[in-house]
């Protein structure tokens, strides 16, 4: 048993006991960040405040949600919209977070991409990252059928019948995930109790786990560079606080992660009250509808991508139709990112502009996403079909051919070189 | 942890930022409040007119009970200053909840008391504590008279009446 | 500086990315239509000038009070509304407000030929005759008519009693507590409540026989729709949604705003809340930024 003297302050007491002084030095007063990074790594801390605007906000739509067909649309359009005080301010906060919180999370991961900060040691961040990724577009999907609008209804309706296209146990598969023989009350219940309890639960963990990952590798800086971080931590210890190429956690890199907060919070709050339509679409103020489909259904602004790779192939190919194409390539845009560590076949940590073809790589991939978003919503006819099949081929080109080649041709180079 | 004592800036902006968080507060605070729907509906209209001389009725308020108890051309005890008058009836008005922990005690005719089956508690037609662990007599809800009905909810002249006797 | 320039490109693509899945995408999937005008130009305009008094004898003489009430003149429905679309589909609108809620030369088109008037030639004809039958007398009469609504109408119609005559009788609003049968009353027992259940399903499907579907409650339709789609559909239904069983009703453009401001009442009715908070909201993060900034200059001073 350890030696506890007696104690001459509350914070002695529990210092004592629970090490509060080391425990405070490991996470934030003696965790070290490069010094050399710009605004872009402000965003992890974006992401967390959003999820934690998530989870209080949600903890008050949960007050009087009601989980139940007959209920679920008048407790959130009436109860919540127009009873509950700041019920109304509570749901828009809900559902515009939950839409800027993607924009961040892309943000964040081109961040990665742009910086290679997915290899070399890292590859369990980006790992724990890409499951973070997943986790919250199965939040996201959950959520959104609570409202038990139209779009709620549909897009409960056209996901869940994916998993037909499994093989074999397709048909089952669909009838076990909505507990009935189509889209209704128990599915609403289940993905309730995914969207409230489970998903959260796991999202916390993982969000955990991808904390802890930072660990050992520590985070990357703007120009990619290898840092001692032992060594720069005795010098800026020892008071040369300007030479050291490090900064702690606390207050320095947080001082400046407020600073992005602030800012980003005015966007956010303007979105909040005055521009929420994109967050909140129209056509799911109408009671869902299960003998009526909307003239347009489309998904949510940060699904589209992959949907439009899901659409994209639209004509059959031999003995494979198109619906088993598509699903194939969702099936790989989905799970493609994980593996980008792989599909790197280059060691260098630089940033793309300093990677020859690797910069004209990145861009081709955003801009291929953007488009493969935008077409994602349009209707997928004449030239639109076109347009969504070559960017839909370009992304699965660029990701899992172009990408390896000219990584192999860096590695080359830079193996050479040394 | 050792913070300098002159960083006046962060003071300033840590302090702006709690501000920030109290008045996040109090939208949560303001959430939890009973719906104006639920405040509006805190009201029950009772017509006394069709009670006859010693009957006893339970009506709902607030999801409470309330004992509505006619005495007059009776031989139930009659209390000048504790009873409501309406037209030429005098009934007993009470919050139909046992004063020691909420159960609802049972009007037994034949003894002319209220009987607790919880802690064995009793009241008297007049609403009074006589027996057991209740502290004191039956709660008096607001009420309002107009003509023949009791509104239950409101605060009348006769309740502050009442009240101020009691 | 270089920090301004990626936060440029960062804007850049999120703006791009915006605009293509918003404006861009909503452009393609809900084409352009020319806004309401509230003219009526279609419909052949009334070209004399009426007179109240022989109106009121015109409508007496024509037996329009067989099914409509004129409670400003003292004359009540000749049926519940129950009653009334079982025999008509619909629960004929009481003319007090008629004068002051619809444009006059859509009231004098509609009276000498509803089912032109209201567009409703796909719904109904020879094989299914519309409930109120064509006026055969002069333009004359059509002009009288007119005019003694107009005279009986009041100034000002509430927004409430706009959407009740003009929208109320197909449609229910039960965010407010309006149905096709009326207002919801307070009912204390379960007898009451199954009678009035009972009465609005019997309604509702003499409005499904009339109609081919049941029109839906319009408590969320300010936001599922938005002011402008309302204002141009309510002008003329076809136009936006062809073929569809609601006909024309002929609102001027002054009483189908009093509708939308009622309906934006009953579906958004936190809106000046959330206009009057969200100034001090920014306000608020505005402070925090820049006190935010002036510490982080502070604290980095030491380190760079």
């Amino acid at each position: 048993m350890a030696q506890f003297t007696k104690a001459n302050s509350i914070y002695e007491w529990l210092d004592q006991r629970l090490a509060l002084t080391k425990l405070w030095k490991v996470l934030a007063a003696e965790y070290w960040i490069p010094k050399n990074i710009n605004f872009l790594w402000a965003m992890g801390v974006v992401l967390m405040t959003m999820f934690t605007i998530l989870v209080i906000s949600g903890i008050f739509l949960l007050m009087y949600y009601k989980p139940d067909t007959n209920l679920a649309f008048d407790s959130v359009n009436y109860t919540i919209m127009q009873e509950v005080w700041f019920g109304w301010l509570w749901r828009h906060m809900h559902a515009v977070a939950a839409s800027v919180v993607f924009l961040v999370i892309y943000i964040h991961m081109f961040t990665g991409i742009y910086y290679a900060s997915y290899k070399r040691g890292r590859e369990m961040i980006w790992l724990s990252g890409m499951l973070l990724f997943v986790t919250f577009s199965a939040e996201a999907f959950s959520g959104y059928m609570l409202p038990w609008g139209q779009m709620s209804y549909w897009a409960a309706q056209v996901i869940t019948n994916l998993f037909g296209g499994i093989p074999f146990i397709g048909d089952e598969l669909v009838i076990w995930i909505r507990g009935n023989f189509y889209v209704s009350d128990p599915t609403l219940t289940r993905f309730f109790m995914l969207h409230v309890f489970l998903l959260p639960l796991v999202i916390m963990m993982i969000i955990g786990l991808h904390f802890y990952t930072l660990r050992i590798p520590h985070v990357n800086n703007q120009d990619g560079e290898e840092i001692d971080f032992d060594a720069e931590a005795e010098k800026y210890k020892a008071g040369l606080k300007k030479e050291a190429k490090v900064i702690p956690f606390w207050p320095v890199f947080l001082s400046k992660d407020f600073f992005v907060l602030g800012v980003f919070m005015i966007f956010y709050f303007y979105l909040v009250f005055y521009h929420y339509n994109f967050a909140m679409d129209p056509i799911n103020f109408d009671p869902a509808n299960p003998m009526k489909t909307p003239p347009h259904i489309y998904p949510e602004w940060y699904f589209l991508w992959s949907y439009e790779v899901l659409r994209g192939f639209f004509f059959d190919v031999g003995p494979l139709s198109a619906m088993d194409i598509g699903l194939m390539a969702f099936g790989i845009a989905n799970v493609i990112f994980f593996f980008m560590p792989w599909l790197d076949k280059s060691d260098v940590v630089a940033p793309a502009h300093k990677r020859g073809a690797f910069f004209w790589w990145f861009w081709a991939l955003l801009i291929d996403m953007i488009i493969l978003t935008i077409w994602g919503k349009l209707p997928p006819t004449g030239i639109n079909a076109w347009i969504g099949f070559f960017a839909s081929v370009t992304f699965l080109l660029l990701l899992l051919v172009i990408l390896p080649m000219i990584t192999k041709k860096e590695a080359r180079r830079a193996g050479g070189a040394a | 942890m050792a913070q300098s004592r002159r960083d006046f800036l962060g003071m300033v902006f840590g302090g702006f930022a709690a501000a920030g968080g109290l008045a996040a507060l109090y939208a949560m605070k303001r959430t939890w409040d009973p719906l104006p729907s639920v405040m509006a509906a805190g009201f029950t209209t009772v017509d006394l007119s069709p009670m006859k001389p010693g009957e006893f009725r339970t009506v709902t308020w607030r999801g409470k009970p309330i004992f509505i108890l006619r005495k007059d051309h009776t031989d139930l005890k009659i209390c000048e200053d504790q009873d409501v008058k309406v037209g030429e009836g005098d009934y007993l008005v009470r919050i139909g909840l046992c004063t020691h922990l909420g159960c609802i005690p049972a009007w037994e005719p034949d003894k002319k008391i209220f009987k607790c089956a919880c802690h064995g508690g009793e009241f008297d037609a007049c609403g009074v504590n006589i027996f057991g662990p209740p502290p004191r007599p039956f709660d008096i809800p607001p009420f309002k008279i107009e003509g023949t009905k009791l509104v239950i909810g409101e605060e009348g002249p006769e309740y502050k009446k009442l009240v101020g006797k009691a | 500086m270089r920090e301004l320039k990626i936060l440029a490109v960062v804007v850049f693509f999120t703006l791009v990315t915006y605009w293509g899945v918003e404006p861009f995408a909503h452009s393609i999937m809900h084409p352009h239509h020319e806004p309401a005008t509230f003219t009526y130009d279609d419909l052949k305009p009334l070209n004399k000038s009426g007179d109240p008094k022989r109106g009121a004898e015109a409508i007496m003489n024509n037996g329009c009070t067989g099914c409509h009430g004129i409670k400003a003149a003292g004359i009540p429905a000749p049926m519940d509304p129950v009653t009334a679309s079982a025999s008509y589909g619909v629960n004929p609108p009481d003319l007090s407000t008629a004068g002051a809620l619809y444009d006059e030369k859509f009231l004098a088109n509609v009276i000498k030929n509803p089912v032109h008037a209201m567009k409703l030639e796909h719904k109904f004809g020879d094989a299914k005759p519309f409930p109120m039958p064509n006026f055969y007398g002069s333009d004359q009469d059509l002009a009288d008519i007119v005019a003694y609504l107009k005279s009986i109408a009041p100034k000002e119609v509430t927004p409430k009693d706009a959407f009740v005559n003009a929208c109320g009788r197909c449609h229910d609003m039960k965010y407010d507590n309006w149905y096709v049968i009326g207002p919801k009353p307070k009912m204390d027992t379960e007898l009451e409540k199954a009678q009035f259940n009972l009465k609005h399903a019997q309604y509702q499907a003499n409005l499904k026989k009339y109609l081919g579907t049941n029109p839906p409650d319009l408590s969320m339709y300010i936001r599922s729709r938005g002011h402008e789609y309302i204002r141009d559909f309510v002008e003329d239904p076809q136009k936006l949604l062809h073929g569809t069983a609601m006909p024309r009703v002929g609102l001027t453009e002054e009483s189908t705003m009093k509708v939308i401001e009622y309906m934006e009442k009953v579906g958004d009715r936190k809106k000046e809340k959330r206009n009057s908070l969200g100034p001090w909201v920014l306000l608020y993060f505005v402070i925090f930024s820049i006190l935010a900034y002036l510490w982080k200059k502070k604290i980095w001073s030491e380190v760079l």
